[in-house]
């Protein structure tokens, strides 16, 4: 035997060793602050600049648009500077009694019943189609996709055969209208994109170049162009008895606007999708369709979902560009009734812009926060 | 010939050549990947193709299920021939199973699904009736308890053993191997190579790109060597092994065994 081997310690471990717990760091709030908001200088500055910014910014906001607020009245006066009021606030007063158009536009007061009845199933068709754990979504995606539409148009738009009056697109507006744009918009994007993005990874020479064609004119052109051109250009080319409602040409350019767009996320997406997977997916003898919508479509529609949610939420906030056309969407509405002289006060604008900037935050943000726990859950599902 | 369809399942009536190669060239733009491959395998033959890597085993091997196209030559598949028509293509793809070197299991599918894909799919077959198939495979690679797995929850091994069921779910009369091992650790090999011994017991045509010289000797009827877009030798695994007859034979043994 060496020395070393008569020595206390070994280098080969004689009894195995079981699992222990870790070893516990710092626990409770301070531990919790002292880890994250105080762990170095830079880090200390850091959150000073950030308790300071808070302070700085919230309280004013708190106090104009909640504490000096003026939230009823029937007129300009109640927004005003007046001894009772030296300071007022946020004109909610505004918001509230033109609350109805920003929903509806002009649309007839006896007929607005339709539009609730609109709001009712379309959200409990979101709710049946994106709730992952509701029975029976292939129902619920024919709900959706087949009977909404059908109903969605003869109680919107009416049917003189069931009863319900016509009603000109002309006078829809507001709330009705974005939600009306964003939702043809996002339903009708999604599958054009994909095949776009088919076309454009197409062997068919034509295909491809038709699909680039389309996509890179569409791409390169704002919005508002596409929107003005589908507005004043398409009556051009199409007798005016045949040319298709404002409303339908403004959803139309939307709609392939927004493809375009997906068309080429959706492309990133298939792109992630291992050739292994196409050849697999052939080498069991699935056709072109079958492997894609069997095997591509979903790993490559599941990498790409943040990016998908993405343009949703940057074509939801864009459907405001339809005003640009003559239609009354909701921003256009809120623009329309702060020109009203009778409420013309100096913070009856900022009031209504706010009630527009929380009506996109809270759609947007339910859109994010949707994807982000779908992620979540695909994540869990341990599939790659 | 060309109603492959009429055939199917009909066992009795496949003719006696399971594939021909007839004059077969392919480049990859100036290359020459494939020099003139003949090669005909008759029905329950079980093929090891081996050689240095790039010399074209795996390109014939895809070439034999068009997942690859050719210029020159032709192939001919349970007497169907492969030609640009996709019906033909789609039906010999029907009846030749294929496992890859990096096993192509659909992770967004569990092992059942993935098993039960392509019969549903393509075969037609009732969903449950898929599934008990799917079973009864997945029993056979010695993996039924993994069937409600998602396939990046298992072993490299295991991997592998899901695929080649995969492959039988749809009925093969062919099944061809592409370096089926080859991304294994070194302790999951034998599990994979015993699984495609056993297979090999059950009479079904087998294509095997692969090194696995053991496997080769064990079950292999002929051993081929490809080297440099041409099929060097051929000849049975014995005389292969201990008398080869090609200096470039005798020179790749050396290689490989050290």
């Amino acid at each position: 035997m060496s020395a070393i081997g008569d020595q206390s310690f070994s280098y080969l471990r004689g009894i195995p060793l079981g699992p222990e717990p870790p070893p516990t760091t710092r626990a409770g709030p301070f531990g919790w602050l002292r880890a994250n908001l105080f762990s170095s200088p830079a880090n200390i500055a850091l959150t000073l600049v950030c308790v300071l910014l808070i302070v700085w910014f919230v309280p004013p906001l708190v106090r104009f648009f909640l504490v000096d607020a003026v939230w009823s009245g029937a007129d300009r006066d109640a927004c005003l500077a007046s001894p009772v009021q030296p300071h007022p606030g946020a004109c909610w007063a505004f918001v509230r009694v033109w609350f109805s158009y920003f929903v509806y536009g002009f649309y007839p007061l006896g007929e607005r019943w339709r539009v609730d009845i609109f709001f009712l199933t379309l959200a409990f068709g979101i709710v049946w189609l994106l709730r992952l754990s509701a029975p029976r979504r292939d129902i619920g995606a024919f709900y959706f996709f087949v009977i909404l539409p059908i109903l969605s148009f003869v109680l919107l738009h009416g049917a003189p055969l069931v009863g319900l009056a016509v009603v000109s697109t002309a006078l829809w507006g507001g709330v009705l209208v974005t939600v009306v744009v964003a939702t043809i918009g996002i339903v009708f994007s999604l599958p054009l994109g994909v095949l776009l993005a088919l076309a454009r990874r197409s062997e068919k020479p034509v295909v491809k170049w038709a699909a680039v064609t389309f996509i890179e004119f569409v791409r390169g052109v704002p919005l508002i162009t596409v929107l003005f051109m589908a507005s004043v250009m398409l009556p051009l080319f199409v007798p005016e008895r045949l040319a298709p409602d404002k409303l339908v040409r403004a959803l139309i350019g939307v709609a392939l606007f927004a493809s375009a767009y997906m068309a080429e996320v959706v492309r990133g997406g298939l792109a992630a999708v291992p050739p292994g997977q196409y050849e697999a997916a052939r080498a069991l003898g699935l056709t072109y369709w079958r492997m894609m919508g069997l095997v591509i479509l979903p790993q490559a529609l599941r990498v790409t979902l943040p990016n998908i949610v993405n343009t949703f939420i940057g074509l939801f906030k864009d459907t405001t560009l339809v005003f640009v056309v003559g239609i009354f969407d909701f921003l256009r509405t809120i623009e329309a009734a702060r020109a009203d002289p009778k409420w013309a006060a100096p913070n009856t604008a900022v009031t209504g812009y706010a009630f527009a900037a929380i009506f996109y935050f809270v759609c947007c943000y339910a859109m994010s926060r949707y994807a982000r726990r779908v992620e979540a859950r695909l994540a869990r599902a341990g599939r790659r | 010939m060309n109603e492959r369809a009429d055939q199917a399942g009909a066992a009795a009536t496949l003719p006696e050549v399971a594939v021909e190669v007839v004059g077969l060239h392919k480049w990859y733009g100036e290359f020459h990947v494939l020099r003139d491959i003949n090669l005909k395998v008759a029905r329950g033959e079980r093929i090891v193709i081996c050689g240095p890597s790039g010399g074209g085993k795996s390109t014939l091997l895809r070439c034999v299920n068009r997942l690859e196209d050719w210029q020159r030559g032709r192939i001919v598949v349970d007497g169907v021939e492969l030609t640009e028509d996709p019906k033909r293509i789609l039906a010999v793809r029907r009846d030749v199973g294929m496992v890859f070197q990096q096993f192509n299991l659909f992770p967004h599918l569990t092992v059942l699904e993935n098993c039960t894909l392509a019969p549903i799919w393509v075969r037609h077959m009732p969903k449950r009736e898929a599934e008990a198939l799917a079973m009864t495979f997945l029993a056979r690679v010695k993996i039924p308890d993994q069937a409600g797995k998602y396939p990046a929850r298992l072993s490299g091994g295991q991997q592998q053993r899901v695929a080649i069921a995969r492959a039988l779910c749809m009925n093969p009369n062919i099944m061809l191997f592409d370096e089926p091992t080859s991304a294994l650790d070194p302790e999951m090999v034998k599990e994979v190579l015993d699984t495609m011994v056993e297979l090999a017991t059950d009479g079904i045509t087998m294509l095997v790109v692969s090194h696995e010289m053991g496997f080769a000797r064990q079950v292999a009827d002929r051993v081929i060597l490809m080297d440099d877009g041409q099929i060097v030798e051929v000849n049975e695994p014995k005389k292969f092994f201990d008398a080869p007859q090609h200096e470039r034979t005798r020179l790749f043994l050396k290689q490989i065994l050290h």
